[in-house]
């Protein structure tokens, strides 16, 4: 092969392989990309129904249900503005509890989200970035902090 | 007073550090011999002043010192010893002390252990890890350093995170970081080859047992890392892609491909580009995993860019030192020139294959790790890549690397003939998927998905493959170099890891149960019976316990402990799992929450073959280790090198 050739076919190549690793990241992207929703986006219709999404916001003070000595557990999670009701069947992360922000995996049905996985992060300070995000959010677009919860200055600072 | 005598070391060691690179460069471009003799004193010099300020810090642990604001942020009264030390580096200060600690170690290891080496080029690699030294240094001095004092001074200190209790991770970090800050050697080797315009076989003789050192401690510490998430993060899971994990499992590839190509850029002088490309890649790829982990900018891009300071300083590095590197590659790469060709078939293709496919998977999970801080930065939505996309990007270019390296390590260099050894390997990959078949169908009753059979049989292959030349030449009492023996431990272990993957990905099982004491539950025909339930006490924390005992048949398997800890400073809750290990599977139980009626919700898990996946990487790691001993890295002798063929 002449020099030519061979930067050429070495040219041929790189493209082909770059061509084919943007294939399999498209490939990737098709299905694995999930959007994440508030509660008032889910409100205001805008969260897909039967797609596989991810909601998050603040576990409401006293909404957890469960019958006694059954796995199924239900809860609502609130951004303050507006609130949504999760359905989940499983251990829940160490650090659920009433008043942490969490992020629940799951599809909407019927204005209610089933969620198959449901995470809180491993560190008492830590909200998830998208909750602490959207909870500042509607916290300033009801006008100050008069009547939010306490909790909810806590979650401006996070995280460090 | 102490703690300023550990702020003084650490201004000492920065002005040291830059003495380093300015000795170690201009005396190498001036050929000043005092000059770069100077280099490898101050190189001492620097260490000596590192050592010093990180002993201070860790006697600063030990006495309890809260007037430091990092150990009173890291450290508490009823903190076990070993976990005060591990404690130095269980947060960002400590954790850039240990990094700098590691490079420092790396530079002195390199100005001891390289008598070979011309003077010049062992100032100039001396030099640009004293550049690098100089950046981390301020960074850690400017940004974030270990020796702040907190007033008012508290009684007692916050604790360390729970999560960080552990003794995988008091092991974790300092082996990660070994093999993270190992990249710099091999970086700062690209750098001295390109600007001495001297890159030919000798170069690659001493790069390689340093990429290979470096390549090995990070194949341990990610490794150690993968073993402490499954069992101490109490669910399970052995890899997550988490973006952290990411950010060290990229320089890995980068790395793999790096020592792969520095062989044939050894061997024949092919490739070197390329490889100079690598080096700086997977210097760079370091530098941006400790940027991800250390600014912020994975919690939110917003909450980096609330408080930039630490961010931008190490994006500003990043920078550099890419910008930097890859300029000079662009004026001096077109300078060497590779010379020889090669057959379509032989060693050098199978290892350009391999670069290119690790390459690709590399890009394919920077692309995925990257893609929503970029969608975030632009206001385009909040996104998350999940596993699944990291799963298939990397199952795509990883599944024909594991039949390309069994095939590959039987070439010979320039053009491979298979007339002779075609028939065996193929007889190896029958067996292996027969082997793999039967596996999957006796022992875990169902074929499983295709993709078992093919990881199960491409497993069997590859250990077979590997280990059959050594095995051969050890049976005709035959020498052999410990380069081709650590190469066939290295690629035996992917073999192990392959099957340990393969095994639990298709038939792990894992099930939430709410039960009581006197209840059982029964998966994969371990019976789990929850015997009783009681309240626990550690040096630090309280805890709710339950006793799970489980039974095959009539067989009595394991009696395990699960705990659900109660931190009593930081309140945060922690799940203990019970684990039996056995050769061919664990069982797994975490205890959940009281879900009253006398029930707590619990997870039971069945992981065959999980152990593989450790024991794979502590194979590939010890194959590392073999290859560096191997007797011609310690040829001291700088001989003319002439390139075979």
């Amino acid at each position: 092969m002449t020099p030519r050739q061979k930067r050429l076919w070495t040219l041929v190549a790189v493209l082909v392989g770059l061509g084919l690793t943007t294939a399999v990241a498209l490939k990737g992207f098709e299905s694995n990309l999930q959007y994440f929703y508030d509660p008032s986006e889910v409100h205001g219709g805008k969260a897909p129904t039967g797609k596989s999404i991810r909601v998050g916001g603040m576990v409401a003070k006293g909404s957890v249900v469960r019958e006694p000595g059954n796995l199924q557990v239900q809860f609502v999670i609130t951004d303050f503005a507006e609130s949504v009701t999760v359905k989940y069947t499983g251990l829940l992360p160490d650090l659920f509890r009433e008043g942490q922000g969490i992020i629940a995996h799951g599809q909407l049905q019927d204005g209610v989200f089933m969620a198959d996985e449901v995470l809180a992060k491993h560190d008492e300070k830590y909200t998830p970035p998208e909750v602490a995000k959207s909870l500042k959010k509607r916290h300033e677009g009801m006008g100050g902090s008069a009547n939010a919860p306490a909790s909810a200055t806590t979650m401006e600072g996070t995280p460090r | 007073m102490i703690p300023e005598i550990g702020t003084l070391a650490l201004l000492i060691a920065l002005a040291l550090t830059a003495l380093q690179a300015f000795f170690g460069l201009a005396g190498a471009h001036r050929e000043d011999a005092v000059w770069m003799r100077t280099t490898s004193a101050v190189t001492a010099g620097v260490f000596a002043f590192v050592l010093a300020a990180f002993f201070i810090l860790v006697y600063s642990f030990i006495t309890h010192d809260y007037t430091v604001e990092y150990v009173a942020h890291n450290s508490n009264n009823e903190l076990p010893l070993i976990y005060r030390i591990a404690a130095v580096w269980g947060a960002h200060e400590g954790s850039l002390l240990l990094w700098v600690l590691i490079l420092t170690t790396w530079s002195l290891l390199v100005s001891r252990l390289s008598k070979g080496l011309p003077d010049s080029f062992r100032a100039r690699v001396l030099g640009t890890l004293g550049l690098v030294g100089f950046g981390f240094l301020a960074f850690t001095m400017f940004t974030s350093s270990p020796f702040t004092r907190l007033f008012p001074t508290p009684a007692d200190g916050a604790d360390l995170n729970p999560i960080l209790q552990d003794p995988a991770l008091a092991a974790h970090p300092p082996m990660l970081y070994m093999g993270y800050v190992g990249t710099s050697v091999a970086f700062a080797f690209a750098v001295a080859a390109m600007l001495s315009g001297r890159m030919d076989a000798a170069w690659s003789r001493w790069t390689r047992p340093w990429t290979v050192a470096a390549w090995m401690c990070l194949t341990l510490g990610i490794t150690l890392g993968s073993w402490w998430a499954y069992y101490e993060l109490g669910w399970g899971g052995w890899w997550f892609w988490d973006p952290v994990e990411n950010a060290s499992f990229m320089p890995w590839l980068a790395s793999t491909a790096l020592i792969h190509s520095l062989a044939v850029t050894e061997k024949r002088g092919l490739f070197r580009n390329w490889t100079l490309l690598l080096a700086i890649f997977a210097f760079s790829l370091s530098l941006l995993g400790t940027f991800l982990v250390r600014s912020g900018v994975l919690v939110s891009v917003h909450s980096f860019a609330a408080d930039p300071s630490r961010g931008l300083f190490v994006l500003g590095l990043l920078l550099f030192f890419i910008v930097g590197s890859l300029t000079l590659y662009a004026i001096r790469a077109p300078s060497l020139q590779t010379d020889g060709g090669f057959a379509p078939v032989s060693r050098e293709s199978f290892l350009l294959l391999n670069n290119a496919l690790l390459v690709a998977a590399a890009g394919l999970i920077l692309l995925g790790t990257l893609w929503p801080l970029i969608m975030d930065s632009f206001n385009l939505g909040k996104i998350s890549v999940g596993p699944p996309y990291f799963n298939t990007v990397f199952l795509i270019p990883m599944l024909p690397l594991v039949a390309l390296v069994g095939v590959g390590m039987h070439a010979t260099w320039k053009r491979a003939s298979y007339a002779t050894k075609g028939r065996t390997l193929g007889m190896f990959a029958i067996g292996g998927l027969a082997v793999g078949g039967l596996i999957a169908f006796a022992f875990y009753g169902s074929y499983g998905v295709p993709l078992t059979i093919i990881g199960f049989g491409g497993g069997f292959f590859l250990m077979a493959s590997a280990l059959w030349e050594p095995l051969v030449r050890l049976w005709r009492r035959q020498p052999q170099a410990r380069a081709a023996v650590g190469m066939a431990v290295a690629h035996f272990g992917i073999g192990m890891f392959v099957i340990g993957v393969s095994g639990v990905a298709s038939y792990k099982i894992e099930k939430d149960v709410s039960m009581g004491p006197g209840d059982t539950a029964t998966i994969a025909g371990y019976t789990f019976h929850f015997n009783s339930t009681n309240d626990a006490r550690g040096p630090n924390y309280q805890a709710r316990e339950a006793h799970v005992s489980i039974t095959k048949g009539d067989a009595p398997v394991a009696d395990l402990t699960t705990q659900k800890r109660q931190f009593k400073i930081q309140s945060n809750p922690m799940t203990h799992a019970g684990i039996a290990v056995a050769w061919n599977r664990d069982l797994f139980v975490a205890l959940g929450d009281d879900l009253g009626a006398g029930k707590w919700s619990m997870r039971l898990q069945y992981k065959p073959l999980v152990r593989y996946i450790w024991l794979g990487g502590v194979f590939m790691a010890f194959g590392g280790l073999i290859a560096i001993l191997d007797r011609r890295y310690r040829r001291g002798v700088v001989e003319p090198v002439t390139v075979e063929g």
